[in-house]
């Protein structure tokens, strides 16, 4: 049934606040992607049947009518600690059982449930602690969850949940006692700025569209995550689609849009169909559609699915491909606030900033900026990867530090490793090195230090890797992105890849460091789109900071970390070779001479280094040099 | 399949998500989700159907990555190669693959249409890295020899 009064939501919304409160016990099954991956799917459905055969009262969805002895059976969303997935958060206790199996199910049910007791083998433990409470892992304790706090905590699935912990109470307030004037006023002076990774000021992009005198206006989100390394935004229409959906209402609410779309990237259906879902709902109880509890604002709500191409997550592309175009970026100005989608005014923020609205509008927008620093307050989510002992996704207050993210939260580098530098802001972002790590991590400091904040994906890097090939796989990544409309991009990029390439193929010349910075300074300049124009940074960056892996590379034919294979060698140690022969019969090329009993030699020339001597010689005399 | 049946999946496809020129891509996407692939007889109907040029659909369907005018294997295998499976090697599965289903960067797809193998950008899994899919379903923390192994599961089903 469609409400149709503020009352009405009200009353509803404390109704499922009570049966949220009442249900005391609750089990939080993690239905993320990377949860479900790891089979967390057939571990609530193992629960479920577990507690019908043992009759214990189960419910999948949240109670009208409240019974405290119901054991509440939740599809949550991203905990963010996918590594240690699947995860199953147990309330009232708020214990988090980490890699949990189908045959964990029967213990969890007869010793968790029925009486209450702790499984110690499926807590988290590390170095002999262990972590009952999720806020007890240090992964989490340094973290401040705010876009993300109903992520892993309510069901991902249920606008019933949503309302129950006060779901759409900030679109409510903006609807009955702001005026659109009031609602700007209130983003703009949060300073909440554009999470997509340009960090534009929402408020002044809002106030733009709403200045613009035309019937029609669109707010578009893009959710077309494309950066490799990051899914903040997967995780949030993923675990917490009503918040984005809420953030949409009020903005269209502030710029006097009847019509919004979502667009989304292929790869996310998952994403895909939780905010399909989403829609439906609030269609179903009269939060989306016509006269929108009772008030003359009517609001409708659309997805697009993205169809694998990473320049539509560029604005003008974007726009593009929702009117079912080549996704292709067009010359700026009319900027997009002014004609956007169909000429329109359109307002496009990405998911994080929508999400962050609701909280905003609730809370106001001094409680909102005495988190993090004056210029770039509130959080921002990170996609944590690489090689560090944790991975996943976590948030942070803005101006937090790289050390304390990659060593209190992350728990440091992986197998032993030494952090060399972390790559931020994906292909269009730089690397920062050890002298970054005290860097407070926001987007003034970040420009300044000649990255970007990006969309947020932290890809940590130790020193087994090259710093050249790297680059070498931003540029590759980003030369099969161009688009091909402007010549900068499509044969700069180009140029610039076989340059890294044969770099890396230990074919470089004198003079290439000299001139992949002389194209990247000209792509930077004149290529059309955003896309182009930080198409270098990542080779920028890592030229300023590790000038000296390009050097060897390139004139000592070396790869100090050893991972560029056409410029390993592999040689015969002398003093070991005891001119067995072995190693000459094995290699396939034939490579390798001498004569028995006098130690071999492999003519460099020939050698493919596939490593089958290695592995032949009984001496351990054959090395990787 | 007879041009008559083709033209009877279009219409009921058309009907189901409109045919304005904003739908195009919608239509395709579901188009591909039927056939497995374009097939570029269909374009000439369509261009009548929705009033745009052939050339238009077909630069539309040419720019995208996730439309083939190829028909795809009965399995589609997409090997993560954004930067965090890349980081973890991700490469070496890639190589296993092809090297299993004796397929290369220029042949994706086995001639008995029933593996196809192609890498992707970043599939938003990058705990797990690396990861593949199997027609999307995620198969976390991939080694080369789990590779072969899903390999022959999967030949096994078909």
């Amino acid at each position: 049934m469609p409400l149709t009064t503020r009352e009405e939501l009200r009353e509803l919304r404390g109704k499922y606040e009570q049966s949220l409160t009442a249900e005391k016990k609750k089990i939080l099954v993690c239905a993320g992607t990377g949860c479900i991956s790891s089979g967390s799917l057939e571990i609530y459905d193992r629960l479920i049947a577990l507690m019908k055969e043992q009759n214990i009262d189960c419910a999948v969805e949240l109670e009208e009518e409240p019974h405290e002895q119901t054991v509440g059976m939740k599809k949550s969303g991203c905990h963010g600690f996918c590594e240690m997935g699947p995860l199953l958060r147990v309330e009232p206790q708020g214990w988090l059982y980490t890699k949990v199996k189908l045959e964990d199910c029967e213990d969890i049910i007869e010793k968790t449930i029925a009486k209450g007791e702790h499984i110690e083998r499926l807590a988290y433990q590390k170095g002999g602690t262990v972590s009952k409470k999720q806020d007890e892992i240090p992964f989490y304790q340094k973290q401040t969850r705010l876009v993300l706090e109903h992520c892993g905590h309510i069901d991902a699935t249920s606008i019933k949940e949503y309302f129950g912990i006060g779901g759409y109470q900030a679109f409510e307030k903006a609807l009955f006692d702001m005026s659109a004037d009031d609602i700007i006023a209130e983003i703009s002076d949060s300073n909440l700025r554009g999470r997509g990774g340009g960090g534009f000021p929402a408020g002044r992009k809002w106030k733009q569209v709403k200045s613009q005198q035309t019937e029609e206006k669109y707010i578009v989100c893009n959710g077309d995550e494309g950066d490799p390394g990051a899914f903040m935004d997967r995780s949030i229409m993923e675990g917490d689609p009503h918040r984005l959906l809420e953030g949409m209402m009020i903005a269209a609410l502030a710029c006097g849009s009847k019509e919004g779309y979502i667009y989304v990237r292929a790869e996310y259906p998952m994403a895909v169909s939780r905010l399909k879902t989403a829609i439906a709902q609030a269609m179903e109880y009269g939060l989306l559609g016509d006269n929108i509890l009772g008030s003359n604002f009517s609001f409708h709500l659309h997805i697009n699915r993205g169809a694998g191409a990473f320049v539509c997550g560029e604005g003008s592309a974007l726009t593009a491909s929702i009117e079912g175009k080549r996704g292709m970026p067009r010359v700026k100005p009319p900027r997009t606030v002014e004609q956007g989608l169909f000429d329109k005014p359109t307002v496009l923020n990405n998911v994080e900033t929508f999400a962050n609205v609701p909280l905003i509008i609730t809370n106001g927008q001094k409680w909102y900026k005495s988190i993090g620093p004056e210029n770039s307050p509130g959080t921002k989510a990170f996609a944590l990867t690489g090689n560090i002992e944790n991975t996943g996704l976590i948030e942070v207050p803005m101006g937090t530090t790289l050390r304390e993210i990659i060593f209190d939260i992350g728990g440091g580098m992986r197998d032993g490793g030494e952090f060399k530098a972390v790559q931020i802001g994906g292909p269009s972002g730089g690397c920062l090195t050890q002298k970054h790590l005290d860097l407070p991590l926001d987007f003034d400091s970040l420009k300044k230090a000649g990255a970007m904040i990006g969309s947020g994906g932290l890809v940590v890097m130790d020193d087994k890797t090259c710093m050249v090939e790297v680059a070498r796989f931003f540029m590759s990544f980003t030369q099969n992105e161009s688009c091909g409309k402007c010549v900068p991009c499509r044969e700069g990029t180009k140029r610039m890849l076989e340059i890294l390439e044969r770099i890396v193929e230990g074919n470089g010349q004198d003079g290439d460091i000299e001139l992949l910075l002389e194209l990247a300074d000209t792509i930077s300049a004149t290529a059309l789109c955003g896309l182009g124009k930080t198409a270098a940074f990542p080779v920028v960056s890592t030229i300023e900071n590790f000038r000296d892996e390009y050097e060897a590379h390139i004139y000592a034919k070396r790869c100090p970390s050893g991972t560029c294979q056409k410029l390993k060698s592999i040689v015969i140690i002398a003093d070991q070779c005891k001119g067995c022969s072995k190693c000459s019969r094995a290699c396939p090329v034939s490579a390798i001479s001498g004569k028995i009993k006098e130690p071999f030699v492999i003519d460099q020339e020939k050698c493919i280094k596939c490593g089958a001597c290695i592995s032949t010689c009984p001496f351990h005399a054959i090395q990787e040099g | 399949m007879s041009q008559a049946s083709l033209y009877a999946v279009v219409d009921s496809i058309l009907e189901e998500i409109g045919n304005r020129e904003r739908n195009l891509i919608a239509v395709l996407q579901s188009i591909q989700e039927h056939f497995r692939y374009l097939p570029k007889e269909i374009f000439p109907y369509l261009s009548k159907k929705i009033g745009i040029s052939e050339a238009k659909i077909y630069s539309v369907a040419t720019f995208y990555e996730n439309f083939s005018l190829e028909p795809k294997g009965k399995f589609v295998i997409k090997v993560c190669d954004g930067t965090a499976c890349h980081v973890r090697k991700s490469i070496p599965i890639l190589e296993r693959l092809r090297k299993d289903l004796t397929l290369s960067a220029s042949k994706s797809t086995t001639d008995d249409l029933n593996f196809t193998v192609e890498t992707v950008s970043c599939l938003g899994a990058c705990g797990l890295a690396p990861v593949i899919t199997v027609n999307d379903k995620v198969y976390p923390a991939m080694t080369p020899d789990k590779a072969t192994e899903l390999v022959n599961q999967l030949k096994g089903e078909l």
